[in-house]
């Protein structure tokens, strides 16, 4: 692998920052009751999502979950429309019909979010069918937490796209946490990255917010998964900052593991580490102001963006126009 | 030529396979021609690639047809019983089913669901079930219902070349039923009922194998001056309103049959359809044909007492038209 440049380093700094004050702004106006639903925030986990898509290319199809803004955005899909759409506006990437859970955005490879957690894997799987019975070259990827792995259709999944050597990269992101409670009291397995073992599907758990170690594993797994070798299971340990939905007061985690939370992150992680390299901290502050700038730029446009016209609700339930008229 | 229904859907499928790269069949066993041998011989003429069999993992190969179908194939997935469909509710309901509206019309999901239901044989509680009025219930699919080998053979075409996911049904007493193809007739429309019999007394609205339950009532009631019309639905979803429109409107009375159990199905939709949009057509209440409310028994002597056929039709028309089944006989 090439080691990124230092501007390279850079770009994907902004990106973390990026993504980061967008779900400050979700929640922001989540609380002030501008944002319909249950929006989940992935606060915490951002070296996962750019770290894995930096070697995406637009073609790779990209799923995820409830937890999905930031994958949505490392993988190219446009910041205003992505933040429109959690709005519920017309301009959103799904005009208003999906919102934050449900985000497709299929010019830029994003195939979707699914509320019902593992749901994504099945679909992803079939994705990765397709370009092989297509003879692409492209891969399907699927992130999805550790809770998932309670799932039934997580092991069939598992199963299917070894025995077919699906080109599927799964990237769990184990952050400690599956919705209100911890791992230890979901599944006697530690590692998500065990269950890979038994199908011998290639797998490796990697400290998901060192942002370099998230690269260099993702570099390594998709080599290999465009080489044809089978799928890959990526185990990413991260931690979730937020709760699990906006407004969850989180009295599950104690006052300690609540102060340790900035020695986790990973954009502090990665600010350690370009400092080092002689990034000086004003140069990462102005990188941090222009991604906060973008971010708050893009919120506003799409909060003066038009809502949905009520007269289209019907719109998009089957593409058959003669199936439109069902009362 | 006449085909059984097993080898019409065959057929259907080959030159499906045949006319479109995209169409991949996928399902347990169905490389080696499938549970009921619809798919024999495809694999050997298309390859395992293309005729694929699967590991018994309904929720994950529902899930990756229907993914595929977002890029670019055109999946026809076998679920073996649609009791089994009971696995993969999840992705049908939640993910086939919606796609296409939760991301406002950018994808589509042109996917078909062979699955095959009804009671025959005793194949008891779990490979019996009628479960067709869970999934009129889900915006987004489209539930067929084919009667008869020559209708499977149109319906299964116009199906997969649709567009929208489709829950194909086929009733596994109708596989061994022969009829003859009229070759090069046009291929039906989706959403589009048929008239099987023509008739004036009274309507039977049937879909499935009560289609032929009800065209053997309609040619009992013929024998004691009573003339039936026979709507087959051919889809269940969306209904076909006009066309039950167009018979009531003419007979004053009907009967709407079906092998499900009564409560909460498709007749109760059909006739809460046909209370609000034809009343002032009705002679006579809407009669209603379906199982009692009871699982699918084992024992044949208990499959029979419990499975409505022509008779209960023949009861029912009768009722509807105030003359008690001795009366006139």
């Amino acid at each position: 692998m090439a080691e990124p440049t230092l501007d390279e380093w850079k770009r994907m700094y902004y990106a973390l920052v990026r993504i980061r004050q967008f779900e400050a702004q979700v929640q922001r106006l989540a609380g002030a009751g501008e944002i319909p639903g249950f929006p989940h925030l992935s606060t915490g986990q951002e070296a996962v999502a750019v770290g894995v898509c930096a070697h995406l290319s637009r073609d790779d199809v990209l799923f995820t979950s409830h937890r999905g803004h930031g994958h949505v955005l490392a993988k190219g899909s446009d910041l205003e429309r992505t933040f429109a759409e959690i709005l519920g506006r017309d301009s959103g990437l799904c005009r208003g019909r999906g919102g934050s859970m449900h985000l497709v955005d299929s010019g830029a490879g994003v195939l979707g979010a699914t509320g019902v957690v593992g749901g994504n894997l099945a679909l992803a799987a079939g994705a990765a069918w397709a370009a092989q019975a297509q003879g692409k070259n492209t891969i399907s990827v699927v992130f999805f937490g550790d809770g998932t792995t309670g799932a039934g259709v997580f092991h069939e999944t598992l199963n299917l796209s070894a025995l077919w050597r699906l080109p599927l990269l799964f990237v769990c992101e184990n952050n400690g946490y599956a919705e209100f409670t911890s791992r230890e009291e979901h599944s006697n397995v530690q590692h998500v990255s065990s269950f890979a073992v038994p199908y011998a599907i290639a797998t490796k758990t990697i400290d998901g917010n060192d942002l370099p170690t998230v690269y260099a594993a993702a570099h390594e797994a998709i080599a290999a998964l465009r080489r044809g070798a089978g799928p890959y299971l990526l185990e990413c340990m991260t931690y979730r900052m937020a709760g699990h939905y906006v407004g969850d007061a989180q009295p599950y985690r104690s006052k300690e593991e609540l102060a340790a939370i900035k020695e986790k992150c990973p954009i502090e992680r990665l600010k350690i580490r370009l400092v080092a390299e002689g990034v000086t901290q004003q140069e990462l502050d102005e990188i941090g102001e222009r991604a906060r700038q973008e971010v708050l730029q893009g919120v506003e446009r799409a909060r003066a963006a038009a809502r949905p016209d009520p007269a289209t609700v019907l719109d998009h339930v089957y593409r058959s126009p003669s199936l439109h008229s069902i009362p | 030529m006449q085909y059984t229904f097993i080898e019409i859907l065959r057929r259907a499928l080959d030159e499906e396979l045949a006319r479109d790269g995209a169409v991949h069949l996928l399902g347990e066993d169905v490389a080696a021609g499938g549970a009921f041998g619809v798919t024999r011989g495809l694999a050997q003429k298309y390859g395992d690639k293309r005729v694929r069999n699967t590991p018994i993992s309904e929720a994950a190969i529902t899930g990756l047809a229907t993914g595929a179908a977002l890029c670019g194939l055109k999946p026809v997935l076998e679920l073996m019983f649609i009791d089994f469909a009971t696995l993969a509710m999840d992705c049908l309901v939640n993910q086939t089913a919606k796609y296409r509206y939760m991301s406002g019309g950018q994808v589509a999901v042109p996917l078909v669901v062979r699955t095959q239901a009804g009671a025959a044989g005793g194949a008891a509680a779990q490979h019996s079930q009628s479960l067709e009025a869970w999934f009129i219930h889900v915006p987004g699919l489209v539930v067929v219902a084919p009667a008869a080998p020559a209708e499977a053979y149109g319906l299964l075409k116009s199906a997969i070349r649709l567009g929208d996911p489709v829950l194909f049904i086929e009733h596994k007493r109708l596989y061994t039923m022969k009829e003859t193809l009229a070759e090069g007739a046009p291929l039906p429309e989706i959403g589009k009922a048929r008239v099987a019999r023509t008739g004036t007394d009274v309507t039977i609205i049937a879909y499935s194998a009560m289609v032929q339950s009800a065209l053997e009532a309609a040619a009992e009631l013929a024998r004691v001056g009573v003339s039936g019309e026979v709507i087959d639905l051919r889809t269940l979803l969306p209904l076909d309103m006009t066309t039950v429109a167009t018979s009531i409107s003419k007979t004053h009375r009907v009967v709407i049959a079906h092998e499900a159990v009564l409560n909460g199905g498709v007749g109760a939709e059909i006739a809460a359809r046909i209370g609000s949009e034809l009343f002032d057509e009705l002679d006579a209440p809407v009669g209603r044909v379906g199982c009692p409310f009871a699982p699918i028994p084992f024992a044949p002597g208990l499959e029979q007492a419990l499975l409505p056929g022509s008779g209960a039709i023949v009861h029912a028309v009768r009722e509807l038209l105030g003359a008690p089944a001795q009366a006139r006989e």
